[in-house]
Order: C-alpha cells, then sequence, then structure tokens
C-alpha cells in the first residue's frame, strides 16, 4: 500500500525518483522498475492516477477522465502493465452527437464514419477514402505548417457540418481547435478511428488499484501526500528532490508534474540555458475543464441514451466557442451499471472545455452563483435526452477549472497539457540538465490516457539510456 | 554473434512483443512493420530490449536501420560481433 510521505521509510538515495502519478508517472516507474532500477513515486495528493482520478460521494462514484479511449489501449496495457488490466478493456458502442447542423449515432471508426458521411453527409467515397488515407500517413514529425481547419477545407470545402463531425470529439478528447497544427488532428482522430472507442470495465479506481499493486509487486516505493518543493540541480546535474525540507538524492527524476511546473516552479529558470528559456517561455498551456457529476438514486434507472454524447445547441462548430464562460456545447458520459458490474448504480458527467482565468477572476461570491448556474445548464441540456433526471438524482455537484487546478496543481488548470511546442521542450529537457526527465501531457499528441501512457514508455528508455551511461 | 544468431535474437524479441506474430511467411529483404502488424511502439520495446539485454545504445537517429529483417541483422552485426 502507498504510504503517505509523513509515515514513510524511505531510503536516502534511489536510482530514479518520479514526480507525480498521473498515468505517464505510473507507467514510467513501471517501465523503470522492469529495467533494474530502485524507483520512488512521489505524488502529491493522498490518492494515485493524476487527472486520471474518481471520488466517493454518497455511494456514487464519478470518473472525472474516464470518458473513451482508442483501441491502442489494449496492446499498450499488455505490453507495458499487464494481461489482466488489457482485460478490463471494452468497448464503447454508442456514441451520439446532437446538434442544430446534424444527429447521429454512430461507433466511431472508420467504417461507420464512412457511411455516415456518405449516406448522411453526401461526400463522395472517394474523397472520405483519400482524408483517411491522409491522416492516417501523419507523423509526428511531419510538416507542421497546415492547420487542421486548412486540412478541413481541402477536403471538405465550405462543409461546417462535416468540420464539427470530425472536430468537436476530438476538442474535447485532447483541447485541439481548428487553428493548431493538422497532424496533431490526424494522428488523434486516426487512433480512435481504427477500432472505436473504449473504456476500462471498473472504473477508474480499479484501474488505479490494479497499477498499483503491479508497481508494488515491481518493487517501486511510492510515497503518497508528499508534495516536491524542488528539484535539487548542481552544475547542470539533478542530485535529487527537496521534499518538506529532506533532500532525496538519485541519478534522475522524471517529473511528471506539468512541463511548466516542471522549469518554472521545481528545477527553477536558473538551471536552464537563455536558449532553452527562450523556447520554453513560449510554452501556451491549454485549456482547462468545467465538469458537472450527477448521481442517479440507488432505486432509480434511466433510458440507454449512449455511452458518450456530444451534445450542442450552437448552430456552428466554433473551437472558441466550446471553451466560452457559457459555452453551448458539452459532452455527457453515462455510465450505466455495466461501467462497474455489481456496484450497479448509474452516473452522468458533463464535461465541457473551459478557460481558466474565466473563473479565476471572480469573486468568492460570484463564482458560487457561477458554478451553480454551471450546474443549471447541464441539467437543462440533459433534460433533452433524459427528462425528468433531475428528480432521479440525489448528488449533483460542479468541478471548474480552480477545481483541476487545486488537485492537479497543472498551470491554469490545464486539463490536456500543452500545445505543440511543449514536446519538444519536454523530450529535451534532459539535455540541458543532465538527469532530468519530464513526462506528462505535451503536444496534444501525447495526451489522454493512451497518449500519456505511451509518453511514459517513450521517455522511460531515455532515462534508461541516460542510466546506462553514468553507472 | 552469428548472423543467424542475431536474427534468432531479434525474433525472440519481437516475440515477446506481439506473441502472434507469424514468422514462417516472414521475407527477410521487406519491412516488419507492413508484415507483423508492428508500430513506433514496438519498434522503441526492440531498442529498450537490445539495451537491456547486451547493453546498446541505439541513438534514435538509427532506428531505421530496424525496419527490415536484414538491415536490423547488418546493423547489429558489428556491435554485437563480440557478444
Amino acid at each position: 500500500m502507498p504510504v503517505s510521505f509523513a509515515k514513510a521509510a524511505l531510503a536516502n538515495r534511489y536510482d530514479v525518483i518520479i514526480i507525480g502519478s498521473g498515468l505517464g508517472g505510473l507507467t514510467s516507474a513501471n517501465r523503470l522498475a522492469y529495467c533494474g532500477y530502485k524507483v520512488l513515486l512521489l505524488e502529491y495528493h493522498t490518492q494515485l492516477g493524476g487527472l486520471a482520478t474518481w471520488f466517493k460521494r454518497k455511494g456514487h462514484i464519478f470518473d472525472v477522465s474516464l470518458h473513451g479511449f482508442p483501441y491502442g489501449m489494449v496492446k499498450t496495457c499488455k505490453k507495458y502493465w499487464n494481461k489482466e488490466i488489457m482485460n478490463s478493456i471494452v468497448q464503447l458502442k454508442n456514441i451520439v452527437f446532437d446538434n442544430p447542423q446534424f444527429h447521429l449515432e454512430t461507433t466511431f471508426d472508420r467504417l461507420d464514419f464512412t457511411e455516415k458521411l456518405n449516406k448522411q453527409f453526401k461526400i463522395p467515397e472517394s474523397t472520405i477514402n483519400a482524408f483517411f488515407s491522409r491522416v492516417a500517413g501523419m507523423n509526428f514529425y511531419d510538416d507542421q505548417s497546415m492547420t487542421t481547419r486548412e486540412l478541413f477545407e481541402e477536403f471538405f470545402p465550405g462543409r461546417s457540418d462535416v468540420h464539427r463531425l470530425l472536430m468537436e470529439p476530438i476538442s474535447y478528447a485532447n483541447g485541439s481547435t481548428l487553428n493548431d497544427p493538422a497532424i496533431t488532428y490526424g494522428i488523434v482522430f486516426s487512433n480512435f478511428m481504427n477500432k472505436g472507442v473504449f473504456t476500462f470495465e471498473g472504473g477508474t479506481d480499479k484501474l488505479i488499484g490494479m497499477m498499483t499493486d503491479e508497481l508494488e509487486k515491481n518493487g517501486v516505493t511510492i510515497c503518497t501526500s508528499a508534495k516536491v518543493d524542488r528539484i535539487v540541480v548542481d552544475n547542470g546535474v539533478v542530485r535529487g528532490v527537496e521534499v518538506q525540507g529532506k533532500l532525496i538524492e538519485c541519478g534522475s527524476v522524471v517529473s511528471n508534474s506539468g512541463i511548466t511546473n516542471t522549469i518554472y516552479n521545481l528545477a527553477g529558470i536558473d538551471s536552464f540555458s537563455d536558449d532553452f528559456m527562450a523556447k520554453a517561455d513560449k510554452i501556451r498551456v491549454n485549456n482547462s475543464s468545467c465538469q458537472v457529476y450527477m448521481g442517479i438514486k440507488k432505486e432509480e434507472k434511466i433510458d440507454d441514451i449512449g455511452d458518450l454524447l456530444f451534445t450542442s445547441t450552437a448552430e456552428e462548430f466554433d473551437s472558441s466557442e466550446l471553451c466560452d464562460f457559457t459555452t453551448k456545447s458539452k459532452t455527457f458520459s453515462v455510465y450505466y451499471p455495466k461501467t462497474r458490474p455489481g456496484h450497479d448504480r448509474y452516473t452522468i458527467v458533463a464535461s465541457m472545455n473551459s478557460n481558466f482565468e474565466d473563473w479565476n477572476s471572480l469573486s468568492e461570491e460570484t463564482y458560487a452563483i457561477e458554478k451553480q448556474n454551471l450546474i443549471d445548464r447541464a441539467l437543462i441540456d440533459l433534460d433533452r435526452y433524459l427528462p425528468g433526471a433531475k428528480d432521479k438524482m440525489d448528488w449533483i455537484e460542479a468541478a471548474t477549472p480552480k477545481t483541476f487546478n487545486r488537485y492537479t496543481l497543472h498551470t491554469q488548470g490545464t486539463s490536456f497539457g500543452t500545445k505543440f511546442e511543449g514536446l519538444d521542450i519536454s523530450r529535451n529537457i534532459f539535455k540541458e540538465v543532465s538527469g532530468l526527465f519530464h513526462v506528462g501531457s505535451v503536444g496534444i499528441i501525447m495526451s489522454g490516457w493512451l497518449g500519456a501512457i505511451n509518453y511514459g514508455v517513450i521517455v522511460s528508455n531515455d532515462v534508461d539510456a541516460y542510466m546506462r551511461t553514468i553507472t | 554473434m552469428t548472423r543467424d544468431a542475431i536474427k534468432d535474437l531479434v525474433l525472440e524479441i519481437i516475440e515477446d512483443i506481439d506473441e502472434d506474430a507469424d514468422f514462417d511467411t516472414l521475407e527477410s529483404d521487406k519491412p516488419l512493420r507492413d508484415q507483423l502488424d508492428l508500430d513506433s511502439m514496438d519498434f522503441l520495446d526492440i531498442v529498450m530490449e537490445l539495451r537491456k539485454r547486451h547493453k546498446l545504445q541505439i541513438p534514435e537517429e538509427d532506428y531505421p536501420e530496424l525496419a527490415t529483417l536484414d538491415s536490423c541483422v547488418n546493423y547489429l552485426e558489428p556491435l554485437l560481433k563480440d557478444a
């Protein structure tokens, strides 16, 4: 069992210290333990998982970021975790779109999208195939001058309805907009289109529990309530980390706190060259989120209205409208008893993209009022799909960008890490400070559950290569 | 290590990554990626495994050398000559 820092009997030195237990940090810990290193994982919160988290209220378990991931997760969990975790991955078969431009239900894979685009949107099959081929061939190192907007205009000129179908889900998945590089869109969209949308049966709590067991089996020391105050750097080389005034030495630090946190708050700008800082200063963090969590009373049931609903009453799709303080667009993730077999409860989570400053600038009083307004808007929108559902609920609460900031410490509460430029900084930070690595959502593509886990593996490879040069 | 031993080593690592990999029809001069359903993460696994087993450091710019079974053997032969 993970122990709190205050009660932990820690060694003075580890091979690798991981700061933060998001899916990237957890995966790095597991990979590096597999490589034979003595690993210490430090988490500021009392619970592991980072934004892959959950909370319990009145018999309900609310999942914060379990909304659906690509099929690639199956192979990734098998290779970098274990078969038991892999075997809990199941498909979400009913993805719903509902907005003034169109209504459709889909399995969200290439086959079904091709049919919908052809029959419902009257796009010639040759155009659809050409589009799919183009996005499937995209690599992160390709030219990034083309934006997603330009990509859509090339294949589907003037078709804002098609743009909406293709973009809206990805905006919720990773905060990207029509102005971001087309490659970030293409890579993520293709991942989903492979076989559709999948989830973890048993919920986030089960997944993180299974990962914790695997880490402990592999000898990783895990400490919670352990907020790292700083990364100690001596003459351009990592020496260790400082927690509550105590120095713990190590050969490498893998920071799974945000890249901006890592540079500005943990290592400090003096640890880096002017050239590197000039690039780091240009990192833009992605937007944050608002969520409304709704729990249905134990004895009540709700109809099956789909697993994941992309809803909007905005006439047309607009990336900035999605982040509006009073956006008309939101997703509903509906968790039926099948989500947690045996638990047999229904919960609904409404999610919206949102900007930190819009909420952070409010007075305490206005903040409370606006939070209630947020809940009211979600209930009105949900009523279109589940009339009267409000009367069946015994728990409703909301989270704002401030909530995300408080629990994850992410800069501006970002839910999706950074824009594209963050990837290069993250990948190269160890060339600035020997032994300092970063893992976590960066560059849009290394985001989401699958992106975070795979990036944890990629960074572990860098760490392993470095560690072998110093021992 | 002989060329045959290197070939066996690479196939053994791939089998660990994908137990369903079918080697019977594998053409050694064609890209592994197209024949075995391997993705870029799988190639990273091969790199990590070679480092773990034989202390080989393969820089990122050399990853394309691992594209086919033949190119793997050609690339690894001098590196593993004393192994």
